[in-house]
């Protein structure tokens, strides 16, 4: 607008299309014939997805009851089915009577999780409360001393299984990863040949025929008579799986790592050893914290696929669930309460990986 | 090595460390100690493998690829029945394997594309929307997508109570049934046609380009070759009579006769690795555009450009040089996902591996098989990629 379209004198109120609530709507939904009309189409379906939700899931639905209240006419959402199968969804065909001490697992987890989420507790205490907690969450779940009764690993299932397996996946493939990343950018042709080999070669494979291969190669693989249960032979595949994709990452960092740093290091005569764990790999993991995190967010996610090779994780309880016939059509409502559980996990990582990022940023100047 | 470093000369003859702190030494020793510990690791384990199947009795070898499978496939490209070959089976299996993963990864290029426009648009409920997407589907397991999507479709009512919802076209838990147009013996000659087109047009292309670079005079190249490639098919279409006959489905029984089926395994599959995957191009297509400066736009319309010249010429080939690596990672990994058709049925070269798994008893060939298979495609693709890669690189001086 130019100053000739100004109005000379009184001073007039802004056009009323121009303040408040109704300039946001011109700007953000109505600034062109298209937006206006993509705005319109837009709240429609909104409007009817919403509406049809609310009567299924809310008006309609079914909260409890017997299989049969569900199968009546006009019946909503069956969230009865949640009531009657969440402990089994949960965890699996953990004994029923012990499924007080998965479940405090899980809680356990959660909430040195949390605690960790704050950086300014980061330290020696922390460290020492993960192991304890580890070890606390390890008694949990096995059992065997203290008056628990033993349980073994396959009646691990649930909510517990899919944490533990990811979570050993990560820990476990880190210092996997890092070696790899280093023998990949060594100056040696046999190392360096060995950790690329290894890295394109499980990068580019799917990993259910990983799993495959843990599940079904491995028992051949061992001397005659030794052999190790399928939770631990699933648990190596996926952890030699995500080494391969940690190591990439650990790679970028590497190189992300200014030349000058490798080469001050050399002039102080630090050994490969010192150089690369005190001057290195402190920075080059540092750059990769975000792309880090999303790893294990994929290593979670892909947990699921452990129902392939028969392992009882969250997603299989919860398929298992369904195959009981009277609940066999509730397929929405369970399949969308794990959806929950896993979105939550997720979107809370994902979520603290984008702050954790934005602060490291803040934290270097340039 | 310095002669004059006393740290290093220390006392033994000047200018040389003892043999084993000198580097290059250690270096060779390092490399030999680690081809040796994995020979030795490889030999461990062969031994043991080779033990373990002559105390089992299982025959070794790829002899069995010549056997005759005995197990049915759902749906297959080509020609097959059980009294064929296991290598016959295992060819439909990877040519269901590529079907799904050539239209998944064109579906979900274009539906990410749309979605990473709308993460950018200036409607703010649109842009809402694709976030909303973008996050729920990128949260949750894709296994679980499929599992949904299936018993979705799974719960669709049976052949004889299909949906109708338009005349010849049929939904029921058989799939999507739809009427196609029989075939002419004028379309071959549309199809070799349609391929000349394609290639007159390229020849345009370039005489039009060495023609602006002689002269600087912009000839036409949109039309013409539109033109050219779809103008010529039509034209002998017309000149065999305009043939068009369709070939409707009819329910005869309790089946669908005529017209052409999707699956509901291949809908389930296609539908959810599409939708997933391009909740994950959607962010670098996103990224890709924020990439590119907007004042390369504004000097392009500066320069007096018009639109489409300053998205061909100037904004793509920047973002694209953005978009291209990632961009690649999520077509290998729609690629590699693929192999959860395992997990709801649908006969991919997995599907059908586990199948012969479970009759020959030969594990380690048949995963041998279905890990080079995976490494041949994913190792073309990325080849296809970094040559793309490197025609739209930048080229600096």
């Amino acid at each position: 607008m130019s100053t000739a379209d100004l109005p000379a004198s009184p001073i007039s109120a802004a056009p009323v299309m121009r303040v408040g609530v109704l300039r946001w709507l011109r700007e953000n939904l109505f600034n062109s014939w298209y937006n206006a009309l993509l705005t319109l189409v837009a709240v429609y379906v909104l409007y009817s997805v919403i509406a049809r939700f609310v009567s299924w899931g809310v008006i309609h639905a079914v909260w409890s009851g017997p299989a049969t209240a569900c199968q009546a006419a006009g019946a909503g959402a069956c969230w009865a089915v949640i009531g009657e199968k969440y402990r089994f969804i949960l965890f699996g065909r953990y004994d029923y009577e012990e499924q007080w001490r998965p479940c405090l697992m899980v809680l356990l987890f959660i909430g040195l999780v949390g605690v960790s989420s704050f950086r300014q507790l980061w330290g020696r205490v922390l460290g020492a409360a993960w192991a304890v907690g580890l070890i606390v969450m390890a008694v949990l779940m096995f059992g065997g001393v203290l008056g628990l009764p033993y349980v073994t690993t396959e009646n691990w299932g649930g909510l517990p299984l899919t944490l533990i397996l990811s979570v050993t996946a990560c820990v476990c493939a880190f210092p996997v990863g890092v070696v790899l990343a280093l023998g990949r950018r060594s100056h040696l042709p046999a190392i360096r040949s060995v950790c690329v080999a290894y890295i394109e070669f499980v990068r580019g494979v799917p990993l259910v025929t990983v799993l495959f291969m843990a599940s079904i190669m491995f028992p051949l693989l061992l001397p005659p008579g030794m052999n190790f249960n399928k939770l631990l032979r699933v648990e190596i595949g996926l952890i030699l799986f995500a080494a391969a994709y940690l190591a990439e990452i650990v790679r970028g960092g590497l190189q992300a790592v200014a030349k000058g740093q490798y080469e001050a290091a050399d002039s102080l005569g630090l050994s490969y050893v010192q150089k690369t764990t005190l001057i290195v790999l402190p920075q080059a993991l540092r750059i990769v914290i975000p792309a880090l995190v999303n790893t294990f967010i994929g290593t979670f996610k892909d947990t699921t696929l452990v129902i392939i090779v028969g392992l009882f994780d969250l997603l299989s309880a919860a398929k298992t669930a369904l195959q009981d016939p009277p609940w066999r059509g509730a397929y929405w409502e369970v399949y969308l309460f794990i959806a929950l559980i896993y979105f939550g996990f997720c979107f809370f990582i994902s979520k603290y990986s984008q702050n954790l990022e934005a602060r490291l940023r803040r934290g270097v100047h340039r | 090595m310095v002669a004059e470093d006393p740290r290093v000369g220390g006392g033994r003859t000047p200018g040389r460390a003892a043999f084993w702190n000198d580097r290059d030494v250690r270096a060779v020793l390092y490399q030999v100690l680690l081809v040796l510990g994995i020979g030795a690791v490889a030999w461990y384990l062969i031994h043991n493998t080779l033990a373990n199947l002559a105390a089992r009795n299982i025959a070794t070898g790829f002899g069995f690829l010549g056997r005759e499978s005995g197990f049915p496939i759902g749906e297959s490209l080509i020609a097959y029945t059980p009294a064929n070959t296991y290598l016959r089976a295992l060819l439909v299996g990877l040519l269901n394997t590529l079907k799904v993963a050539s239209i998944g990864v064109v579906l979900a290029t274009i539906w990410g594309t749309l979605l990473g426009v709308a993460r950018l648009s200036s409607n703010w409920l649109i842009r809402q929307l694709a976030s909303w997407y973008v996050e729920a589907l990128r949260n949750t397991p894709l296994l679980l997508q499929l599992f949904l999507w299936y018993a979705i479709l799974q719960g669709l009512p049976a052949v004889r109570q299909a949906f109708n919802p338009l005349p010849g076209i049929y939904l029921s838990q058989k799939g999507l049934v739809f009427p196609v147009i029989a075939l002419e013996p004028v379309h071959a000659v549309m199809a070799a046609l349609f391929v000349v087109g394609i290639g007159l047009s390229w020849w345009w292309a370039g005489r039009a380009k060495a023609h602006q670079n002689a002269t600087g005079q912009i000839r036409p190249v949109l039309l013409p070759s539109l033109g050219l490639i779809v103008g010529l098919p039509v034209i002998a279409w017309l000149i065999a009579g305009a043939p068009f006959e369709p070939d409707v489905p009819v329910l005869r029984g309790f089946n669908f006769q005529g017209g052409a089926a999707i699956s509901p395994e291949f809908t389930a599959l296609l539908f959810g690795l599409v939708v997933y995957t391009a909740s994950y191009i959607a962010e670098i297509v996103r990224a890709g555009i924020q990439a590119v400066p907007r004042g390369q736009s504004e000097a392009a319309r500066a320069l007096g450009l018009p639109a489409g010249r300053i998205l061909r010429l100037i904004v793509l080939p920047q973002a694209l040089r953005v978009i291209v690596p990632p961009m690649t990672s999520q077509y290998l990994n729609l690629t590699k996902n693929s192999t959860l058709a395992v997990a709801i049925g649908f006969p991919d070269i997995l599907s059908t591996i586990n199948t012969s798994i479970n009759q020959t008893g030969q594990p380690i060939e048949c995963i041998a098989i279905v890990m080079v298979v995976f490494l041949i495609v994913s190792l073309s693709i990325s080849a296809f990629m970094n040559w793309y890669n490197a025609r739209i690189r930048l080229i600096e001086r």
